[in-house]
């Protein structure tokens, strides 16, 4: 089900502001992919682009190919619907539906693609994405209290169990772990350990352990100055990166020496 | 060590500037407790001149009543008041039923299909539809749109005669109660609109985007994130609505064929009346007694209306847990 995403000269614009330029690069199935950088270099940008919802605002607009198994997501014929239903996303922060109950929210995404689940079906399922989301345990005495009610990390978790829920093949998350306490986030990060098994992941982070403890590939951003494109400067695999990275503004970036 | 004589000295600005704080925040407190009150008291005196001015109606003997001539023979002012208040509850429930699902779409498109000048235009029509006098709108209902609608009211009560709404034969003019509801209806879209556009606008940017990366199309993104999000606020605008055309009293007075039946007939004339029309048709040539009776409906109409504001409020707060304000 995970599926290689091949980035080819993408280009990225906010109206006419070019907010990414010129990015290539690979991510391999069954793998994590680290993308960090400094504020404002366009990682957000560059990983909404993956799953078209970079389009959804007004005057957004990309130029360049992203092939997943060879098929173009900017086609033509593709449906940036079709799109979003095999690429989940969770943001940096934790949404889920308040006026949904736990249940309802993990569910929300099966509902759209098929309306007709049975009960039991359905009961299974919120059980498997929970526990895949390592929320099962805390949450399944209260599965139709609102999603609202959660503590923040959970409702994060409660937002990966939704988005697991639908089965994708590559999940993007952006820096999904920033609102949260230290435990919390030492709980996403395992959950990202497991996930890999069965799905591409690709995860926005600001902490650089984070990044060297969960990715296996970490792609470095840039940004010249304010308003110049960001930029892929390298990319490699994580403990080549951060050992010994061949471009040197990654290894001041990496050994906090920036700016 | 060092910090400690920073601690026991507190900056000596804070000093001077915390009583005026503290004083801005009493008078507001005031001002705002105040305005509150202000509005119970306001509420209170109206209810105690209502009743104070219906109290020798709904005391007077029967015999005293039934000598009053549009006051039905038994001489009860229940008997007469009872036709009324059902009149008014089913043309205002009638133009809620017709606004609100057209408001709701007017509404949703201007927030989440147009095109931005497009919905910026359609906006400001709308709300210039708020702008038009009750009085051209019963001018426009008697004169243009009862003769425009009859003959639709005609093939409605042929088709559909079965179902006692509809029954027929259609009036002629239409000055019946399903003309009214639709003047009612113009009459209430614009709030209704307004208030559903504004709710809708605020949807949170996150909750849409959650909606969109699981796959939804824009109108599954509307039922998932935007309409609930918006439920209470819909909810809010269909009362305001509703308070208006229960009050509603030029339009219906100058299109209805007034009748005082429990009738559920739509497209008959001469079948029910509101409190509003009725009181303004009554009062110019009542007695000091007839004007009490009048005033004893007007009571009504109040406790209808609260009942009502009571009754939504019940609804919104119902699954308060549910809804988007945390
Ligand atoms: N909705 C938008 N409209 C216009 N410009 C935008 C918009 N969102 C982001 N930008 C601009 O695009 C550039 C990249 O922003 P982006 O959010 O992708 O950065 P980021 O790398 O995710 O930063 P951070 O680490 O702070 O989240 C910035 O210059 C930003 O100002
Ligand atoms: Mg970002």
């Amino acid at each position: 089900m995970a599926q290689r995403i091949d980035v080819k000269d993408l280009d990225v614009y906010y109206g006419s502001f070019k907010a990414v330029a010129d990015v290539s690069m690979m991510i391999e199935p069954r793998s994590v992919t680290a993308l960090i950088g400094p504020s404002g270099c366009g990682k957000s940008t560059f990983l909404r682009t993956l799953n078209r919802m970079h389009e959804v605002l007004p005057g957004a607009r990309v130029e360049g190919t992203v092939l997943m198994d060879g098929v173009d997501l900017y086609g033509n014929d593709v449906d940036p619907v079709a799109v979003r239903r095999q690429i989940g996303m969770v943001f940096q922060r934790p949404n889920p539906f308040p006026t949904m109950s736990i249940a309802e929210n993990v569910l929300a995404g099966v509902r759209l693609n098929n309306r007709r689940i049975s009960k039991s079906d359905a009961e299974t399922l919120v059980e498997q994405s929970l526990v895949g989301a390592n929320l099962w345990k805390e949450v399944k005495d209260r599965l139709d209290r609102p999603g609202s009610s959660l503590s923040g990390g959970q409702q994060q978790r409660l937002c990966i169990a939704r988005a697991i829920a639908v089965k994708p093949q590559v999940l993007l998350m952006d820096e999904p772990a920033s609102a949260l306490d230290p435990i919390s986030t030492l709980a996403i990060e395992d959950l990202i350990a497991e996930l890999k098994n069965d799905y591409t992941i690709v995860i926005v982070t600001h902490n650089m352990q984070q990044a060297a403890r969960v990715s296996d590939r970490t792609a470095f951003f840039n940004i010249a100055g304010t308003g110049e494109p960001g930029r892929l400067i390298e990319m490699d695999d994580t403990r080549t990166m951060f050992s010994t990275p061949s471009v040197q503004a990654t290894e001041d970036y990496i050994s906090g020496r920036f700016g | 060590m060092t910090t400690e004589p920073t601690t026991s000295t507190p900056p000596p600005a804070r000093e001077v500037a915390r009583p005026q704080r503290d004083r801005a925040g009493r008078v507001f407190a005031g001002l705002s407790t105040g305005a509150g009150a202000l509005i119970l008291v306001v509420l209170a005196a109206v209810a105690g001149f209502l009743l104070l001015e219906a109290w020798p109606a709904i005391t007077a003997p029967a015999e005293q009543l039934s000598r009053i001539s549009w006051i039905p023979a038994d001489g009860s002012l229940l008997t007469y008041v009872g036709p009324l208040i059902f009149g008014t509850l089913v043309a205002a429930f009638l133009a809620l039923l017709l606004a609100v699902p057209v408001a709701i779409g007017i509404a949703l498109f201007i927030s989440h299909y147009a095109p931005r000048r497009l919905a910026n235009a359609l906006g400001y029509v709308v709300d210039l539809l708020a702008a038009i006098p009750s009085v051209v709108y019963g001018l426009w209902g008697g004169l243009v749109l009862a003769p425009l609608v009859q003959p639709v009211w005609q093939w409605l009560s042929e088709t559909l005669g079965w179902i006692p709404l509809f029954q027929g034969p259609a009036a002629t003019p239409a000055r019946v109660m399903m003309t009214v509801g639709v003047v009612l209806a113009v009459m209430i879209l614009p709030i209704i609109t307004a208030v559903s556009r504004e709710v809708f606008l605020q949807t949170p940017r996150l909750h849409e985007e959650a909606a969109l990366a699981l796959g939804a199309t824009r109108w599954e993104m509307v039922r998932m994130a935007v309409l609930p999000f918006g439920r209470s606020g819909v909810i809010s605008a269909a009362m305001l609505g509703l308070g208006r055309a229960l009050g509603e009293t030029m339009a219906v007075l100058m299109i209805l064929s007034p009748g005082l039946t429990y009738s559920l007939a739509l497209l008959l004339a001469g079948r029910q009346q509101t409190i509003a029309a009725n009181i303004a048709l009554q009062f110019p040539e009542a007695s000091p007694l007839g004007v009490s009776a009048l005033i004893a409906t007007g009571l009504a109409l109040f406790v209808i209306t609260l009942a009502v504001n009571m009754l939504a409020r019940w609804v919104v707060a119902r699954r308060a847990d549910f809804s988007g304000a945390n």
